[in-house]
């Protein structure tokens, strides 16, 4: 069956946000009706009975390395990687080479978006040329190019000069846009390895203290607010950030916050093994701090999930500790990360996870024709699981170039079964289209 | 005896015992005319050296070739790792070149863990000192000294540290030597009190078998063995303490500090020392300062490591090297 050689499908018996079964009629790339026993005439059915319909995921934090380290991951293969994850947008983080701190190479991953076609791909700029926090890149070029960026990120570094995030924040008031902090202040973290406790101080690796995320996220929301900008704190990963983020929100300002899939799941215990698989920054922290992290992605005080997808070649982790690079993949296993630790322990339903994974990051980024309701007249961004299957994770089967994954050899639940992508299926019974 | 020796942590009381006594045996090789044992004959121990420690490398060297084994030196500098070779790429050449033991010293902790878990190499690991991590042979080699002093009559052997007081002061939060001897230590049943400016002291010390101090002089008094660790002058650079001056003031140990000591008391230094730093000309060059004493102690645990792990029993260790060689 090939998704595309029709203009009408129908999808019958889905679970809406996990609601009721329903049967959704797709017509080129809207939706055209919801409904029970809807009419089939011409179109091509798709018995998804069971199954749990969400809007298309939405990412607001991938970085897919192209241009420059093609040998980790493409836009193609980032974005195939994100199809067969759910995701019908993801945004593209600017730590490229060349840095995306100007219009031509924002619109370059923009362009390379549009060719891929698995996926929409929003690419994110720099906030300071070369992501070195120095000097303000062109931020209103970048909104301005045919990529129409709107949100800003020195990802991987942080804007740790309290004056230039001052003035991006406020600068970006103009075009409605949003400095997304990678919070870690420099000078606590200098040769971090680790998350800072119990564990560092056995295994004698550098330690990353919880302090130097919480006092950079303090000043930028107090900076949020005296500027009355916005400002979205990437990766939260400690039970503090939490605290301040709430503290933040319950002042009525314009804070929004992030949580990577494996800060629900993993902690710093399993560096014990010195395996690099588990080196990202900001590092894997306790349990006490996954818990907090569930339990605010649960009450909405952090907004949304992102993946932080971060490939990287095999030789690249095939290492000892300290010369490994940091991060995971992400995209092929977020939903089903999300299931395990938010869904199945009762603490989110699937409305809520729809709101966590598209519509807030869709807003956060305020993208058009994401996040919408599942409803007549909507752009038919779609993503279909099966919540009831087990399986063990294999990064053979992976899209992405990169196998970097810590949840090889693990059983989680759930499969993405279909994506589609205004209309047309990029992902198929579970495969690529 | 297990397979590899990564961390002190790895070893029970009894394996810990039966390398000081076995080290206790070969010891008196020492005296005898022909310093030599033909037990490791046919078997290579590479001594893989990231990092240049000539007194480690030469004690596990001196080790190794008195029991007959063979020894290839392998130092990064000059070699293909300075021109950016990979460890794995270096172990898989040492597995091809038939290496039994690899005894590892890296810059990275970690790295002697990920050598033996990795499946890059089949021969046994000896970590010789990685990263701020562990040093276990030196922490080894420190039990064999306190217990030759402190067990009362004769060397000790069979016996553990059960009620001694060790204190250990100085750079812990750097110090692979501290991490493996308070785990040892509280292995083989001793009191473990570390001593240092709070700078640097671990965060996350708290599930450490061992009693903090900040004060040497309200611990002095009552120990049975003070080890005064190196402290590297650029740490003062990097504000852990204002100046050299002051932390001899107050963390070196000088002959007044040393007459508060009980008198059986013995001062260790894992060398090399730093004079005028944690510790005064008077006191390293007296007679309760065991400092040259560690150094031959060294090579007799090497010894009893190396026997141990290649084959110095009848343990899995020496099924499992049967079951390689076919």
């Amino acid at each position: 069956m090939t998704m595309s050689d029709t203009d009408k499908t129908l999808l019958r018996g889905a679970k809406v946000l996990g609601g009721e079964p329903r049967d959704v009629l797709i017509e080129g790339e809207r939706i055209a009706a919801v409904g029970s026993g809807l009419d089939a005439a011409g179109a091509t059915v798709i018995d998804v009975t069971g199954q749990i319909l969400l809007p298309g995921l939405v990412d607001l934090h991938t970085h897919l390395r192209e241009p420059g380290r093609e040998d980790s991951e493409t836009v193609l293969t980032g974005t195939k990687a994100a199809a067969a994850g759910g995701f019908t947008a993801v945004h593209a983080m600017a730590n490229t080479f060349p840095v995306a701190d100007t219009a031509g190479v924002v619109e370059q991953v923009w362009r390379l978006g549009k060719e891929s076609g698995y996926c929409d791909v929003q690419p994110v700029g720099a906030v300071t040329v070369g992501l070195e926090g120095k000097k303000l890149a062109e931020l209103g070029a970048m909104h301005d190019s045919a990529a129409g960026v709107r949100v800003f990120s020195d990802d991987g570094k942080c804007v740790d000069d309290a004056v230039i995030m001052r003035r991006a924040l406020e600068y970006v008031k103009a075009f409605g846009g949003v400095i997304a902090q990678h919070a870690q202040e420099p000078r606590l973290t200098e040769g971090a390895q680790m998350n800072e406790g119990v564990v560092s101080a056995e295994l004698g690796l550098g330690g990353w203290p919880a302090v130097a995320e919480e006092s950079i996220i303090a000043r930028d929301v107090l900076l949020a607010a005296h500027v009355g900008s916005r400002v979205h704190i990437c990766h939260l990963s400690t039970a503090g950030s939490v605290e301040l983020i709430r503290w933040a929100k319950s002042k009525g300002w314009n804070v929004t916050a992030e949580v990577t899939p494996h800060h629900l799941l993993l902690t710093d215990e399993l560096v014990r093994s010195y395996n690099p698989v588990y080196k990202v920054n900001p590092p894997l922290r306790t349990e006490a701090d996954v818990m907090a992290l569930r339990e605010a992605l649960a009450d909405g005080t952090i907004d949304c999930v992102a993946t932080d997808h971060a490939p990287h070649p095999h030789e690249d982790k095939d290492c000892e500790w300290g010369a490994a690079a940091m991060g995971m993949v992400g995209l092929e296993t977020a939903l089903s990360v999300v299931q395990h630790t938010m869904v199945d322990t009762g603490l989110l339903d699937w409305a809520g996870v729809a709101d966590r994974m598209s519509v807030r990051p869709s807003a956060i980024g305020r993208l058009a024709g994401h996040g919408r309701p599942v409803a007549p007249g909507e752009p038919a961004n779609l993503t279909l699981l099966d919540s009831a299957y087990r399986g063990v994770v294999n990064p053979a089967g992976f899209a992405s170039r990169s196998r970097n994954t810590p949840y090889e050899g693990r059983e989680l639940p759930g499969r993405v079964t279909y994506t589609f992508l205004r209309g047309r299926a990029t992902v198929v019974d579970g495969k690529l289209a | 005896m297990k397979r590899h020796l990564i961390s002190a942590a790895d070893l029970s009381r009894d394996d810990a015992v039966l390398i000081l006594d076995t080290a206790e045996e070969l010891a008196r090789l020492a005296d005898r005319p022909i310093k030599k044992l033909p037990t490791l004959r046919g078997r290579t121990v590479v001594n893989l050296f990231f990092e240049d420690s000539t007194r480690t490398r030469i004690s596990f060297e001196a080790a190794a070739k008195r029991l007959s084994a063979d020894v290839i030196n392998f130092s990064a500098k000059g070699s293909s790792v300075s021109k950016g070779e990979s460890l794995k790429d270096t172990a898989l050449t040492l597995e091809a070149m038939g290496a039994d033991a690899v005894v590892i010293r890296h810059h990275a902790s970690g790295a002697p863990h990920r050598l033996a878990t990795s499946g890059w190499i089949n021969g046994a690991v000896v970590n010789a000192g990685d990263g701020t991590h562990e040093h276990p042979t030196q922490a080894l080699l420190d039990a064999f000294t306190m217990r030759r002093h402190l067990s009362g009559e004769g060397p000790g052997v069979g016996q553990d540290l059960a009620g001694r007081r060790i204190t250990i002061v100085g750079d812990v939060l750097h110090s692979r030597v501290a991490r493996s001897n308070v785990h040892l230590l509280a292995t083989l049943g001793a009191e473990v009190t570390l001593v240092a400016p709070p700078t640097l002291v671990p965060f996350g010390v708290e599930s450490w078998p061992c009693e903090i101090s900040y004060d040497l002089d309200a611990v002095i008094g009552k120990t049975d063995a003070v080890m005064m660790l190196r402290v590297q002058r650029e740490r003062m650079n990097a504000a852990f303490f204002p100046t050299e001056r002051e932390y001899a003031r107050r963390y070196g140990l000088d002959g007044d500090r040393m007459a508060r000591m009980p008198e059986h008391a013995i001062v260790m230094h894992p060398g090399p020392m730093n004079r005028g730093m944690e510790i005064t000309a008077e006191v390293a060059d007296s007679d309760r300062c065991t400092a040259v004493e560690q150094v031959a102690n060294g090579v007799s645990i090497r010894m009893a490591v190396l026997y141990l792990l290649l084959g110095g029993n009848e343990s899995a260790v020496a099924a499992d090297r049967t079951e390689e060689s076919k």
